[in-house]
């Protein structure tokens, strides 16, 4: 079992740390990960993209152009990334800011509203954790119990006490991810 | 009256010179007159005066000196051309209990490692830099150096240093005396009986420094001769040095523990 | 079982640095590894183990930090990535004349120039061929995951001191920026001075009294002594040759065809082989560990084995074809593919490259 999964955004909306999240996650499950960004100039504000890797089986290549799936989150990655998704595959996005929504009738597409879940519950940060919620309810491939283990593992002792909120965005996620588009 | 022999003047009493001991017997390739076997000879001493021999680590430059591990009987690194205070740096840093040195000459310190000389410098490594300046590249045939005088003529300024077009000569000297990384900076020269004692105590408080574990860089610099360059008489080259060199690269101590004194 | 880490290959690489021992790291920031010296800064290890962390003012003075430093038998190491890599080979000559024991890395960027900061395998050339002046070598190890980063460390400062020899360890930005599971060896306590002195006899640790001067040198004005150091370095390079070439196959067994390819490459590659043999293509993979020495003898087998074309996967303008063309001698078929200029190839290109340019082409 192997999932390849894009994150794309605007550099601050958490996608590095999400995909990051993924993989600790990952290595809790025993599973092998790979977390390769782009990097550089982009990182500061322009775009930020991420691919995770998690597979039973040793990972070959850390650099795809075809995913099983997308997760968008601006307009700038739904034009780059919409094509990417293997067909038969999955893109989810956030409707937030998003002009040209998706057209493609081989994957299933759905919709999180995860800038406004995270500003009703009045803290912007927790973004990135409603979209992984989203993103858990569609693949169990990631198990909430391993998230929980691997956000204990990634944060600073510090920030532990604000897990039970990441897990209620988590959980928030799952609940307000909706389709847009499925195949029959 | 008895005659004398060698063995009756050959005895520890008399004895008013010797060879230094931390000195090899490989003949120095330096030419007749010039300062470099004086600068090596009382560096020697003072390493073997301060009972040093066992800690000390010199660093070789790019230049008349680069063979100067030929003659210095104590372990040597060569370095590349201008790099010696990044190496003396990496040897401190990972020995600090040692006693490291550099001894470089104008081209060597001035030009091609100035970037060298002045981090090592600013960073208050706690090395002694002895810095040769004879105001040419003597090893590849009197080529202009940083610290050539204005008008002075060389290789590649044959008709004089026109300052206008090859810019002015460097006192990097009274530069890195500003930096807060230098702990004892001085001017010194080995042309007379006189200046070579001074020279050689200037030395040897700079070697007590780095043993005394005083914060930052020991720098003696050596204004000295190049008769071959100077295409002069060795006599001929020290009265020039007197007359031109020591009016615009003035002897004596500049920052002396730390706090400036001129 | 050591500890197991999600990490960047930048930073895996400055912690085995740590854990191997090193005394000592000396460096200038470049992306794409900025991160080794900001890990090792953020670290402390001149806590943990008495380590010394040390921005250079430039990458000529770290390189030379690390000739006098290593000169002196401490292990130590840098890192930089291609422009800065350039500005070292002044250096790295002068460590290979001083047979300098040391270890340092590159994390490729796309040049010429300036170039790009995005990934790229063009310094081929400049690690296996000598890169700086005069004859000489060095070894390269080619990571081609998070965990060989670290790996590479402890290996690197082993072959370093075997053979009083620079290590390489070539990288790119994707080694060098990705994050993957990794398993820390444990901590290797620093040699102690009494220890490297026993050693390493040949090591500027200060002259005992009445015993013969250490000197490290890569100068001989006597061409006949530097022709015969010389000719003892390359026997060096010989016996390094002979036992140290680091490889891995993948698939070749029944192979028709085989990939070859380092670093990120080799792991690209080995996602067009399953793309290949998905379309019942006999494809297999040899990754190369080792640059230099270059696996020639194992090529030699694979076309003894009847491969009938091998193609050279990376991202460069075709360095490393060059190498396995020599290693092939005509035998089979060879054939370059790669992006460069900061662009990594896709799996799917890669593989299309094989149908079209080797069998095909």
């Amino acid at each position: 079992m192997t999932e390849e999964i894009i994150i794309a955004g605007f550099g601050g909306q958490g996608v590095l740390s999400m995909g990051k999240i993924l993989a600790y996650s990952g290595i809790m499950h025993d599973q092998e990960v790979s977390w390769m960004p782009s990097y550089g100039p982009e990182m500061r504000g322009g775009t930020a993209n991420v691919t995770v890797i998690l597979s039973d089986e040793r990972i070959s290549s850390p650099v795809l152009t075809v995913f099983d799936t997308a997760i968008i989150l601006n307009q700038q990655s739904m034009d780059k990334f919409e094509k990417s998704v293997r067909p038969g595959g999955i893109l989810i996005y956030d409707p937030n800011g998003i002009t040209h929504h998706p057209s493609r009738k081989d994957i299933n597409i759905y919709q999180i509203e995860g800038a406004q879940v995270a500003a009703e519950m009045g803290n912007t940060k927790i973004f990135n954790m409603v979209i992984l919620g989203a993103y858990m309810k569609l693949k169990p491939i990631v198990q909430l119990e391993y998230v929980i283990k691997g956000l204990k593992k990634s944060l600073p002792e510090r920030y532990h006490k604000l897990i039970p909120l990441n897990e209620d965005a988590i959980n928030m996620g799952m609940k307000h991810i909706k389709p847009y588009y499925l195949m029959n | 009256m008895a005659e004398i022999t060698l063995e009756d003047i050959i005895k520890p009493e008399n004895l008013v010179y010797e060879k230094t001991r931390l000195m090899t017997d490989k003949e120095l390739s330096y030419c007749p007159g010039c300062g470099h076997g004086t600068a090596h000879r009382i560096t020697m001493e003072v390493i073997d005066e301060l009972g040093l021999e066992e800690n000390t680590i010199g660093v070789a430059p790019v230049g008349c000196s680069v063979l100067a591990y030929e003659f210095m009987n104590i372990d040597m690194t060569q370095a590349a051309h201008g790099r010696a205070p990044a190496v003396a740096t990496g040897i401190k840093r990972v020995w600090p209990d040692k006693i490291v040195f550099t001894y470089q000459g104008d081209g060597d310190l001035a030009a091609i490692g100035t970037g060298e000389t002045i981090h090592a410098c600013n960073r208050g490594e706690k090395i002694v830099i002895i810095f040769i300046n004879n105001g040419i590249y003597g090893m590849t045939g009197g080529q202009m150096a940083p610290t050539t005088l204005p008008g002075m003529k060389s290789s590649t300024s044959p008709y004089g240093r026109d300052v206008e077009t090859m810019g002015n000569p460097l006192k990097i000297t009274e530069l890195v005396a500003q930096l807060p990384g230098t702990y004892f900076v001085t001017r010194q020269a080995v042309h007379t009986p006189a200046a070579v004692r001074k020279a050689k105590k200037a030395i040897r408080k700079a070697f007590e420094n780095q043993r005394d574990n005083k914060p930052g860089v020991s720098f003696v610099e050596i204004v000295s001769n190049c008769n071959s360059g100077w295409k002069m008489t060795p006599i001929d080259a020290n009265n020039w040095m007197v007359d031109n060199m020591f009016p615009f690269y003035p002897m004596g101590d500049i920052k002396v523990d730390g706090v400036m004194v001129k | 079982m050591g500890e197991l880490k999600l990490m960047k290959g930048n930073e895996a690489m400055a912690e085995a640095a740590i854990r191997a021992g090193a005394d000592a790291y000396f460096g200038y920031p470049i992306t794409p590894q900025s991160e080794v010296i900001e890990y090792l800064m953020a670290e402390k290890p001149f806590e943990r183990t008495g380590m010394v962390v040390l921005q250079a003012e430039s990458e000529v003075a770290a390189i030379n930090m690390v000739y006098g430093a290593g000169g002196s038998g401490k292990r130590v190491m840098t890192s930089s990535s291609s422009p800065g890599v350039s500005l070292k080979q002044e250096g790295l000559s002068y460590i290979a004349g001083s047979e300098i024991p040391c270890l340092y890395a590159n994390v490729v960027r796309g040049g010429p120039g300036l170039g790009t900061i995005q990934p790229s395998q063009a310094d081929y050339f400049q690690s296996v061929k000598g890169g700086g002046h005069g004859d000489y070598k060095q070894i390269v190890l080619a990571p081609a995951s998070v965990q060989e980063m670290a790996d590479f460390v402890k290996l690197g400062f082993d072959l370093a001191f075997k053979y009083r020899i620079a290590v390489l360890i070539l990288s790119d930005g994707v080694i060098g920026q990705m994050m993957e599971k990794v398993e820390l060896f444990d901590q290797v306590p620093r040699m102690t001075d009494a220890e490297i002195k026993e050693k390493y006899p040949w090591a500027t640790t200060g002259k005992a009294k009445g015993t013969e001067r250490r000197i490290i040198t890569s100068l001989d004005l006597d061409s006949l002594k530097m022709e015969k150091h010389n000719h003892h370095l390359q026997a060096k390079y010989k016996l390094i040759t002979e036992n140290e070439v680091r490889f891995e196959l993948i698939g070749c067994e029944d192979a028709e065809y085989v990939f070859v390819a380092y670093g990120s490459s080799a792991r690209i590659a080995q996602k067009s082989m399953q793309l290949a043999r998905k379309k019942g293509i006999k494809v297999g993979l040899l990754r190369l560990i080792t640059l230099f020495p270059f696996p020639t003898k194992q090529i030699q087998t694979l076309c003894d084995q009847g491969i009938k074309g091998f193609l050279a996967v990376e991202m460069s303008a075709g360095q490393m074809v060059e190498d396995v063309q020599l290693s092939v001698n005509g035998r089979a078929k060879v054939a370059h593919y790669g992006r460069f200029g900061g662009i990594v190839h896709s799996p799917e290109e890669v593989e299309l490259a094989l149908e079209q340019i080797l069998i095909g082409g």
